[in-house]
């Protein structure tokens, strides 16, 4: 199994090569990177390419590691024995299989996404580390050990809001989406709107990068933005002398709001487009 | 294969552990990457490298282990010569290629797989070996005539070396909080669960109780989970000989921020006097009174001072004595006041302790703070979270 990125993704050597390493050997695969560089995409289309199922993992401040593996549903369990069902007998009519258990069981590769780790709690990716190991865990409740027949190809992302413990890291590949350059940029159009002109093309991508070189900016435009931009631009039908105007500094591109997403940036913005007006 | 590489990465002060470094001898016996220098470079740094802070401090040594060799030691591999070639003409005057013709391209080739063979570590100086400096035709910074400048600027090809000589990664070094974990493992001695917010808990001792009182019919009780409930004031000194500190100061800013819910900084100058303030830069529009900040925040707040605590002991002792503007009142009233407010508070001095006793001003606040000043270290830091949830 190897990974060639696909058609609608685009995936620079490094990367390959980091999601190749992690098939082959068999380790999860941490992924880092700016807000809308395609952290979870990846997985999709990992999973995607390789034409293997794909099962989701999406973390929340509250999650816990157990929930992942197993949960035992006491609860409803009580109400049954109250109305005397003949299920209560068995305790396993009340285990729920988590993410992994269902990975773990599918008898062919899967691919797991964990989809931003940092949200969870300091100690999440410790409690995970045995099962992300071994890929096998203990049932306490049906005395039953889960183990992988097939270890599945795990992909963890964050967004850098909490620092990783240091043995689940060493436990993992490692690799940081740094944001695309220009040439890299152009090829992510292409794939998601074959037919761009090519001059609408350039000057929204000058335009693009332009915003992206201002200081201060709170929050940059990604990756995403741009191509939502571009998707309203080629819906308005702008023409691309538009974007071109001479003192492209001193005008403010149309339907920008698509690519500032702070109040902040879009005042920033604005005053210097003013500025840069009352020095011309 | 590949120790001193390891070794090299480890004296460079990168986080590389002995399990990494056996990833990435398995992934290459397996072959995940081929044979060329770029791949390895990739994969190394996927295998080694777990934060990309770490990122710019592994192009640096990587460049400097591998400057000058073209191909992985005990990996079998071509040496792109294409590649080498386009370096040449890049970095070569005509006059120096015209020269260059004398001895050949091929030649040279030779003479550069040769010298490749016979080298067995890095080289600095001398004139054969490929290396730093020196006058060798091979290496960085030589002055032969026809040297070859390995590493330099390639011809636009999108090359892993340019990412390693451009060190791309540069300033994400020091962005992002560094080492502050084992901060916050210290900080959560203060954590105090209690039970807040939606109730989403089966309360099993609850439920057998209301189910007993209900004559056997199943009475479930739930209740809401437990979150950590420590409210925390931060009052940091800034500017001064503070500014020594500052590294330490805002990895413990960093980790308690996203460790507690409740936590209210201020800053301070020195000594804290009837102002603090919240925004460095507009320290003088935007104050707030402390006694505003005492009446807001209140007792259950514990509270946590971090400065150095050196200073004239005017500034502690006299009214009008603070360096920034006449205070009314002593440095000394209005620390007492703090702590009458909030009886639970420590000092954290980022000065080394044995130092504390020759500094008249230390000594001052310490008396004030009841010896509760501990140093910011970890074990200090322990000590001092471990005196605030008494």
């Amino acid at each position: 199994m190897r990974f060639e990125g696909t058609d609608s993704y685009v995936a620079t050597p490094d990367l390959m090569l980091a999601v190749n390493a992690a098939i082959t050997l068999q380790r999860p695969l941490l992924i880092k990177g700016e807000p809308g560089t395609g952290k979870t995409m990846l997985a999709e289309e990992v999973a995607g390419a390789l034409g293997i199922p794909l099962l989701q993992w999406h973390i929340k401040s509250t999650t816990k590691a157990q929930q992942g593996l197993y949960e035992y549903d006491a609860v409803s369990r009580l109400r049954d024995s109250q109305l005397g069902d003949e299920k209560v007998k068995d305790i396993s009519n009340y285990i729920v299989k988590g993410v992994l258990w269902q990975a773990f069981e599918q008898g062919k590769p899967s691919v797991i996404l964990i989809d931003e780790v940092d949200k969870a709690d300091i100690e999440f990716p410790n409690d995970l580390l045995r099962e992300l190991d071994r890929m096998e865990f203990y049932v306490y409740e049906t005395r039953q050990t889960v183990r992988a027949a097939v270890r599945p190809i795990v992909i963890i992302t964050s967004n850098n809001e909490k620092e990783l413990p240091d043995a689940f890291l060493r436990r993992c590949f490692f690799h940081y989406i740094k944001f695309p350059d220009k040439e890299t940029m152009g090829r992510i159009v292409d794939v998601h709107f074959p037919k761009l002109k090519q001059n609408l093309l350039r000057e929204a991508m000058e335009v693009f990068f332009e915003l992206r070189e201002i200081p201060g900016m709170k929050k940059k435009p990604s990756t995403s933005e741009l191509l939502d931009w571009l998707k309203l631009l080629v819906a308005e039908d702008i023409p691309p002398e538009v974007l071109r105007s001479k003192d492209r500094k001193t005008v403010v591109p149309p339907l920008a709001g698509a690519l500032l997403k702070n109040e902040q940036d879009v005042h920033l913005f604005e005053r210097l487009v003013f500025m840069a007006r009352n020095n011309r | 294969m590949l120790i001193d590489f390891f070794l090299h990465l480890k004296a460079k002060k990168l986080p590389v552990s002995t399990r990494e470094f056996l990833t990435l001898l398995e992934a290459l016996k397996k072959h995940v990457a081929g044979n060329s220098i770029d791949d390895f470079y990739f994969l190394a740094r996927t295998c080694l490298v777990k934060d990309e802070t770490h990122y710019d401090k592994f192009d640096q040594a990587f460049g400097e282990y591998f400057k000058g060799v073209t191909q992985i030691p005990g990996l079998e591999a071509d040496i792109p010569e294409e590649w080498l070639k386009m370096l040449m003409k890049k970095h070569l005057t005509p006059e120096e290629k015209a020269k260059l013709e004398k001895l050949g391209w091929d030649k040279l080739m030779e003479e550069f797989k040769k010298r490749l063979e016979e080298q067995k570590e890095r080289h600095s100086g001398g004139s054969k070996w490929i290396g730093t400096g020196g006058s060798s035709p091979f290496g960085h910074g030589g002055y032969h005539p026809e040297g070859i400048r390995i590493g330099g600027e390639s011809a636009g090809n999108r090359t892993a070396i340019k990412v390693w000589e451009n060190r791309e990664y540069r300033n994400l070094d020091d962005t992002v909080e560094l080492g502050t974990r084992n901060i916050k493992i210290a900080l959560r001695r203060l954590r105090r669960f209690a039970r807040e917010g939606a109730e989403d808990e089966l309360d099993l001792d609850g439920t057998i109780a209301g189910t007993a009182r209900n004559a056997g019919w199943l009475d479930i009780k739930m209740r809401p989970e437990r979150h950590n409930k420590v409210k925390v004031l931060l009052f940091l000194d800034i500017g001064g000989s503070m500014d020594d500190h500052i590294k330490v100061c805002e990895e413990l800013f960093s980790a308690a921020k996203s460790e507690f819910k409740h936590l209210e900084y201020f800053y301070f100058h020195n000594c804290i006097y009837d102002y603090v303030w919240k925004d460095n830069r507009r320290r003088h529009g935007e104050r707030s009174p402390l006694w505003d900040v005492m009446h807001k925040y209140g007792e259950d707040y514990k509270v946590v001072v971090v400065g150095d605590a050196t200073m004239s002991p005017y500034e502690v002792l006299q009214p009008g004595g603070s360096v920034e503007y006449s205070n009314e009142e002593a440095g000394a009233v209005w620390l007492q006041r703090m702590l009458d407010t909030w009886p639970r508070a420590v000092w954290l001095n980022p000065e080394p302790e044995r130092l504390w006793d020759y500094r008249h001003s230390i000594e001052l606040i310490r008396t004030i703070f009841n010896n509760r000043m501990f140093p910011l270290t970890l074990a200090g830091l322990e000590r001092g979270m471990r005196e605030l949830n008494k």
